[in-house]
């Protein structure tokens, strides 16, 4: 009676999460112009999309932003993550660790406003920046750097300070030992981390739109926009392609990372063994 | 010079840059943003600089403060009236998401070890894809002609469209559906690592599995609960993609005054106050989640 009760909570959580999701991307195979009745299979809307001007180069430059906003948010996260574990106690921890998680919880709203105010001031001063891409950019990786310390750190408190110490009483300099036992060792959460800021990136309508100028529209402030004036086919297709190319990646990269945490362990416990003999 | 350079060789090997280089950039990019929004929610005009709003009166410095849009705001019944429903729906919110996902955490927690990367993968996978294309899905499934009311009519559960859009009910299922999985993981995270033993110890003393669960699960799962709902209470009281979607007239949210007076309205300063006071409202939520994730940070939780 309890596993029944149990497993069909699960199961309809589960159909709750993906029942969305599994009808735009049966409709978006629907021939009729109308999203919600289903006349006959066809790829009509797959057709349109690639001769869609605006949603293509959007697409490019959501592409182009999400891959700089990745690289920034790793950067600055790995940086966030070290400085809030490797140092227990310095003046400010606390405002920097608060800092650090307010872009997680602040409303979407907030943060755009406030990084547009600020880069308006900016610009009054120093003519510096325009909006466009790179205050795009700025925001996407402030959000992004705050992903990028929960995953980095989550990490690093997995791996204890004992092979660092190791390295360093075998004569390595502290830069050395990051780059030869450090850096190796979490190479897979700097890779989630990517994957992970570059998805929101990708995903952000909010600030974008607050962040943007005069032509520069990201591929979500063109989805939203459209789904703003009523339900459109083409919006179906790229869901469509979206949600494909995500579940791709996510499915392949986390097969690759079990895959590597596997051998990982192996490795250890041929080390152990060695060293033990 | 030389001091110069020793210094510089100081800060490459230490602990300087390390602090040094993510204080700057959030810093630039949190604390003085911020600071701009509540200057210019004190200023007239988006343009006033702080040296317009310093004024000389007797060989004194006086600081010009302009609290005009904090009256108005006060004042006005429907802004009150909006932040007090903002507040409840999420509230709302957060109440139906720890209902959905606590026995949700914990089932999982007790399913079979090796089937618990791909449940949790699974619940994982819908935040990767994009948030904005799924509450787009529900829109196609909730109006009048839409699939649920489509299969509902066929099956002759129904006999006329239920309303179901662009009302609180779009708008409460839009927001459980796209926190429920801020919710589950930290819940999930917590529960994964509770000690069974102790239940164990409370069964061979007596105590029923429902007096257990209450007097122990629901207690040591305590961090778990407080970060999930802060996790889905504070986006959401300033959401505005979900009402603006799947909202109507009269849900109002305030995340979309917000991005009315600025975006329709051009009112800077006015859009700066509501934020102003959007932040001091979830001020107190975000303390206590702050306070939590450091506890983690040190083991206590």
């Amino acid at each position: 009676m309890n596993k029944i009760f149990s497993k069909s909570w699960m199961i309809a959580v589960y159909v709750f999460l993906y029942m969305p999701i599994i009808t735009l991307v049966v409709f978006s195979f629907n021939d009729s112009q109308l999203v919600t009745v289903w006349s006959h299979a066809s790829i009509r809307w797959y057709h349109v999309l690639v001769h869609d001007r605006e949603l293509i180069s959007a697409v490019a430059l959501s592409l182009r932003i999400a891959f700089l906003s990745a690289l920034l948010s790793v950067f600055f996260g790995t940086f966030t993550a070290f400085a809030l574990n490797r140092y227990k106690r310095f003046r400010g921890r606390t405002l920097l660790s608060s800092m650090a998680s307010t872009p997680l919880v602040m409303p979407d709203v907030i943060v755009g406003l406030s990084l547009l105010l600020m880069l308006v001031s900016m610009q009054q001063w120093w003519g510096f920046p325009e909006r466009g891409l790179l205050t795009i950019l700025l925001g996407h990786a402030l959000l992004g750097t705050a992903y990028a310390t929960v995953v980095v750190t989550s990490r690093l408190r997995e791996m204890d300070g004992k092979l660092d110490e190791a390295a360093m009483d075998l004569g390595c300099q502290p830069f050395q030992v990051f780059k030869l036992v450090t850096l190796p060792l979490l190479a897979p959460a700097l890779v989630s981390a990517f994957l992970l800021t570059f998805t929101l990136s990708f995903d952000d309508v909010v600030l974008s739109s607050f962040l943007s100028g005069p032509g520069y529209s990201t591929l979500p402030m063109v989805v939203f926009s459209r789904a703003r004036l009523g339900l459109n086919p083409t919006i179906n297709a790229v869901a469509t392609v979206t949600i494909t190319v995500v579940s791709i990646a996510v499915i392949v990269s986390s097969f690759y990372q079990s895959r590597a945490e596997r051998k990982r362990k192996l490795e250890v416990a041929q080390a152990y063994s060695d060293s033990n003999q | 010079m030389t001091k110069i350079l020793s210094y510089l060789r100081d800060l490459r090997h230490g602990r300087t840059v390390v602090i040094g280089v993510p204080y700057l950039w959030f810093a630039l990019l949190i604390a003085v943003p911020v600071l701009i929004v509540l200057k210019i929610s004190l200023s007239e005009m988006e343009t006033t600089s702080i040296s317009s709003m310093i004024s000389w009166a007797d060989g004194w410095p006086t600081l010009k403060l302009n609290f005009s849009s904090y009256l108005f705001i006060s004042g006005d019944t429907l802004y009150v009236q909006t932040y007090l429903s903002s507040i409840e729906y999420a509230l709302i919110t957060t109440i139906i998401c720890l209902a959905i996902g606590y026995p949700f955490a914990y089932f999982m927690a007790r399913s079979p070890k090796h089937l618990q990367p791909m449940l949790l993968m699974l619940i994982m996978l819908p935040f990767w894809t994009s948030f904005l294309l799924r509450i787009y899905a529900w829109k196609t499934l909730l109006v009048s002609n839409g699939a649920i009311n489509n299969v509902l009519l066929a099956l002759g559960i129904i006999h006329e469209p239920l309303a179901m859009m662009n009302n609180s009910f779009s708008l409460l299922v839009g927001m459980v559906y796209s926190y429920l999985p801020f919710m589950i993981l930290p819940l999930y995270a917590n529960l994964s690592k509770l000690d069974l033993r102790y239940l164990e110890a409370a069964a061979d003393l007596g105590t029923s599995p429902f007096k257990a669960f209450w007097l122990i699960t629901v207690p040591l799962s305590k961090a778990g609960i407080i970060a999930g709902s802060m996790l889905v209470f504070i986006p959401a009281v300033g959401e505005y993609v979900i009402p603006e979607l799947l909202g109507g007239p009269n849900t109002l949210m305030i995340g979309r005054v917000l991005w009315d007076e600025f975006f329709s309205n051009n009112d800077w300063p006015m859009a700066s106050s509501v934020a102003v006071v959007m932040i001091l409202l979830i001020l107190l939520p975000m303390a206590l989640f702050n306070k939590y994730q450091s506890e983690q940070a040190e083991g206590k939780a």
